[in-house]
Formats: structure tokens, C-alpha cells, sequence
């Protein structure tokens, strides 16, 4: 339904933002991976964190793109696999708690810690459900998003 | 404003929140529920021109959070890569009082420094700031450590790691570690976590019961006050006017829910005092959330710009899909 370039782009977007969430987590010092030369980026939370906004604005960009193409045009010509379902309510709700954790963040909003809690949880939560999933369609054979494709591009 | 209404002595704290001046008799349930009407977030003033270094204050914070503090049991699991993850272990050293530590949430920095020819000797009570867009609790990944909606900067011992990174966000790096207590003991203590962060928590049950923090109640010297931020700016700024004094904590980080009064400006201060693990500067800080404040708008803005887009694609592509052209 996208361009290679587009394909291309979402995978990195994710790559980074995995790589970036992960980094959120006090573990590349701890297992000696910020000390490899030229990955000591890893071990700043803020610059990670930071990288981790600016793709997750990209993401959420091509993500809300993908999903208004595939109800306006796409769903005459294609329909969603059972695993790209699954996997695309992962990502939305990844990128909702995601949302979520930025709304906390400001300034002007405080939530209570209880509320901090569970959305931090569900999003470390999702993500990893999520990573599992894409793992399983990659190592079953690159399980497709979407089903009988027409070989359109849009 | 009246002076009673600023509520700032220690003795008018609930009155500055809004209670009738009977209240400390009230019982501490209605109390509580008194001081729950004002909205807005608690802050202390510390008048550095009173404190005299007599540690009645690191006592009673001690003596009354004594419960709270970490009862680790030895020998502690083996924690890999042992080279790199290292046991941080204060239960044999508990008395230590002269830096923070998980057994001491609060110290005197004391220091002597000359300002316009004269020698001051200034006592600074050191302990977490309470910073209202708090880093530690903001960037806790694991949701141990958040900001109550009174102000109150928390780290949830039931919860917490101890992975320490609130330490290292923090700009005064201030909560501490012991190791061989809390949850990662159930999860897999051997590959992730290194025990729980410890830090002042501004008396949290003792405000919930209407009392004061320890450390102010125990002061003789009332270095300490405590009531709605904008009163305690509000005298804060009367007092530095009055006194050509420095403040510190209104901006750091974004703001702060400590405001310290001193006679002598803070850059020689922080100069002056010992710096080191648990041993806080006083430093300008910038606001560490800042970036992260900008790059919200952008998280904000780009879903709709993606449902444009989408919008605009799709229709190009119905249009061309109905004048039957190829679309690539
Ligand atoms: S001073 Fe440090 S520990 Fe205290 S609230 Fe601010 S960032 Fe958190
Ligand atoms: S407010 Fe309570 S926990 Fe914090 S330093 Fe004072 S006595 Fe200790
Ligand atoms: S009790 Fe008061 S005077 Fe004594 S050290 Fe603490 S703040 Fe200073």
C-alpha cells in the first residue's frame, strides 16, 4: 500500500524507537553496550529520551497516515491479516500510552502517581508484546500486514 | 495580604491553607480534609540567615521516618556483570549523617564564605528540592516515582528497582540506593535492578494527617516554613527585598517546591560547600524538561498532520483509482 521509501522509513522509525525505549531503561551501561565506541549515546537518557519524542512524532505521523489511506482507499483492495491485525492494535496502543507518557511530562499536568504507574507499565508492557509479535511474523516467514494485495501501490 | 494569611510561620501552616486557626486541635482526619481544599502545590521556604547547624531537624527526620527506612537482609544475590553492578550497601553505616544517604534523608551543609567584606557562616539543610515537573519522576520508566497532585515528589519503595537513574537525572542527584531490598528481589535480582532509591518524601503521611514535616516541627530556629507556593514566593520575595538576600529553587529546574533564602548569593555558596555523591551543589539548573516540553507540540501536532496527509493521498488515489490510471 507504500512506497519502498515509506516501507523503508517506517522500519526505521521503529528500529529507533525500540532502540531509544529500551535506552529508557538504566541496562546499555549496565551491560557494558554504551561502552562500545560510538554507542555511548545509549547511556544519556535525555538525549535518548529526546530521540525517542522526535521519532515517536514521526511514527504517530505515519502511522495516522497509514491508517486514514487504509479506511478511505485500502480497504476496498485490501484486508488486514489476522497477525497485521494484532499487530496494529499493538502499535496503537503502544503509541496511545506512548501519548500519554508525553501529556504526564508537561508541565502544567500532574497525574497521580497510581495513574503514572499503570501507563508506564502498560507501555513498557505493549511495546514488549509487541516486539514479540514482530518477532514471531519475522522468524514465521515475514507475515504480512495485509492479504490479498492487487499489487497496487499507493 | 496579612501576615496570617500567609501562613508561613510554622504555627500558621494550616492556616495558610485555608483552616481556621483552632485546627491543630481539630482531629487530624478533619484536619486533613481541611488542608485538602487548597489546590495548590505545597512549598517551603528555608530562611538560611536562622539555621545554627543543630541538627535537631536531621534528628527528628531520622527518629520519625526510622519505619520507612530499608531493612535489607544479607547475603545479598549476586548481581551480573559484577565488574560493572555494584552492591551499594548503607545498612552498617546508618549513622552517617554528614551527606544523604537511604538512612539519611536530610543534612547540614555548612559553610563559611566572604561576601562585601564581611565573614558569613551559612547552615544549608539539604534534602530532595521537590521540583514541580520532577525529572526522577518523569523519566522513572517503571512508574516508581511520581509527583503528587500537593506537590510532593515520591519514590514507591513497593515499586521502585533501584536501577538509579532518578539519581542520575536528578540535577542535585539526590535519592540514594540500598541494595538487597524491594521488588527486583522477586523479579530476577541476578540480571536487573540493585534495590530501591531513598529520599525525602516531605513527610507525606505526617502532611496527610495534618501534621507538620518532622523537620520543621523539630527546628527551634523556624528555618523552616511550609504553605501554597504563591504565599511562600510571595514572602520569600518580601524577605530578599527587605534584606537584599538570594533566592534559590524558585527557577532551578523549572521551578522548585523549595525556595532557600540566603544572605549571601548562591554562586559563592555553592563554590564554597563540599560537593560530592550525596552532596548536593547549588548550582544554576536549567530546567531539564525544557526540550522535552518543545518536542511535545510536535508529538502533539503530528497524528493530524498524518490524518491530512492520509486524506489528501487518498482522495488523489480514489480520484485517479476512478479515472482508472495506474497510481504509483
Ligand atoms: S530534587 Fe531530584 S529527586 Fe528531588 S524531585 Fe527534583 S529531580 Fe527528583
Ligand atoms: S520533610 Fe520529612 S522526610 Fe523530608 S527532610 Fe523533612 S523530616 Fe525528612
Ligand atoms: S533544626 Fe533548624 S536550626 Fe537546627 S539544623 Fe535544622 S534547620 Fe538548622
Amino acid at each position: 500500500m507504500t512506497s519502498p521509501l515509506f516501507a523503508r522509513l517506517f522500519k526505521w522509525t521503529i528500529f529507533i524507537m525500540a532502540l531509544t525505549g529500551a535506552a529508557q531503561m538504566p541496562i546499555f551501561k549496565r551491560y557494558y553496550i554504551a561502552d562500545i565506541p560510538g554507542l555511548g549515546w545509549l547511556a544519556d537518557f535525555y538525549l535518548t529520551n529526546k530521540i525517542h519524542y522526535i521519532f515517536g512524532a514521526v511514527l504517530m505521523f505515519m502511522a495516522l497516515y497509514l491508517l486514514i489511506m487504509f479506511i478511505l482507499a485500502g480497504k476496498k483492495y485490501f484486508r488486514l491479516s489476522s497477525s497485521g491485525l494484532l499487530r496494529v492494535v499493538l502499535y496503537g496502543a503502544v503509541i496511545g500510552t506512548g501519548a500519554l507518557r508525553v501529556i504526564k511530562n508537561l508541565h502544567s499536568v500532574t497525574f497521580d502517581p497510581f495513574t503514572v504507574m499503570l501507563i508506564d507499565w502498560t507501555h513498557l508492557g505493549f511495546a514488549m508484546l509487541l516486539g514479540v509479535a514482530a518477532m514471531y511474523a519475522f522468524f514465521r516467514g515475514r507475515k504480512p500486514y495485509l492479504e490479498k494485495g492487487v499489487g497496487m501501490r499507493l | 495580604m496579612t501576615d496570617k494569611k500567609n501562613g508561613i510561620s510554622r504555627r500558621n501552616f494550616l492556616k495558610g491553607l485555608g483552616v481556621a486557626s483552632g485546627a491543630m486541635l481539630l482531629p487530624a482526619r478533619e484536619v486533613a480534609a481541611a488542608a485538602g481544599k487548597s489546590d495548590e502545590e505545597l512549598c517551603t521556604l528555608l530562611d538560611l540567615s536562622k539555621c545554627i547547624a543543630c541538627g535537631e531537624c536531621v534528628s527528628a527526620c531520622r527518629e520519625v521516618n526510622e519505619p520507612k527506612f530499608p531493612k535489607p537482609k544479607k547475603p545479598y544475590p549476586e548481581m551480573y556483570p559484577t565488574s560493572r553492578v555494584k552492591v551499594e550497601d548503607w545498612s552498617d553505616r546508618q549513622e552517617v549523617d554528614d551527606r544523604l544517604t537511604p538512612y539519611n534523608w536530610l543534612y547540614i551543609q555548612s559553610t563559611e564564605v566572604e561576601y562585601q567584606g564581611e565573614t558569613h557562616e551559612v547552615n544549608i539543610p539539604r534534602r530532595c528540592l521537590h521540583c514541580r515537573n520532577a525529572p526522577c519522576a518523569n523519566l522513572c520508566p517503571w512508574g516508581a516515582a511520581g509527583k503528587q497532585k500537593n506537590g510532593i515528589v515520591r519514590i514507591n519503595d513497593d515499586v521502585c528497582l533501584g536501577g538509579a537513574k532518578c539519581r542520575t537525572v536528578c540535577p542535585w542527584h539526590i535519592p540514594q540506593r540500598q541494595t538487597g531490598v524491594g521488588l527486583y528481589l522477586r523479579l530476577m535480582p541476578n540480571l536487573a535492578g540493585n534495590g530501591v532509591m531513598y529520599k525525602c518524601d516531605r513527610c507525606y503521611n505526617r502532611i496527610d494527617e495534618g501534621k507538620l514535616p518532622a523537620c520543621i516541627e523539630a527546628c527551634p530556629e523556624n528555618v523552616q516554613t511550609i504553605g501554597p507556593r504563591s504565599e511562600i514566593l510571595k514572602k520569600a520575595h518580601e524577605l530578599a527585598e527587605k534584606n537584599n538576600w538570594f533566592i534559590y529553587g524558585e527557577e532551578e529546574n523549572g521551578g522548585t517546591n523549595t525556595v532557600y533564602l540566603s544572605p549571601v548569593p548562591f554562586e559563592l555558596l555553592n563554590k564554597a560547600v563540599e560537593k560530592g555523591p550525596g552532596k548536593p551543589g547549588l548550582s544554576p539548573v536549567e530546567d531539564s524538561m525544557a526540550d522535552e516540553e518543545k518536542l511535545a507540540y510536535a508529538v502533539g501536532i503530528a497524528p493530524f498532520a498524518g490524518i491530512a496527509a492520509g486524506v489528501i493521498k487518498a482522495g488523489k488515489f480514489l480520484a485517479s483509482a476512478a479515472g482508472g490510471k495506474d497510481n504509483d
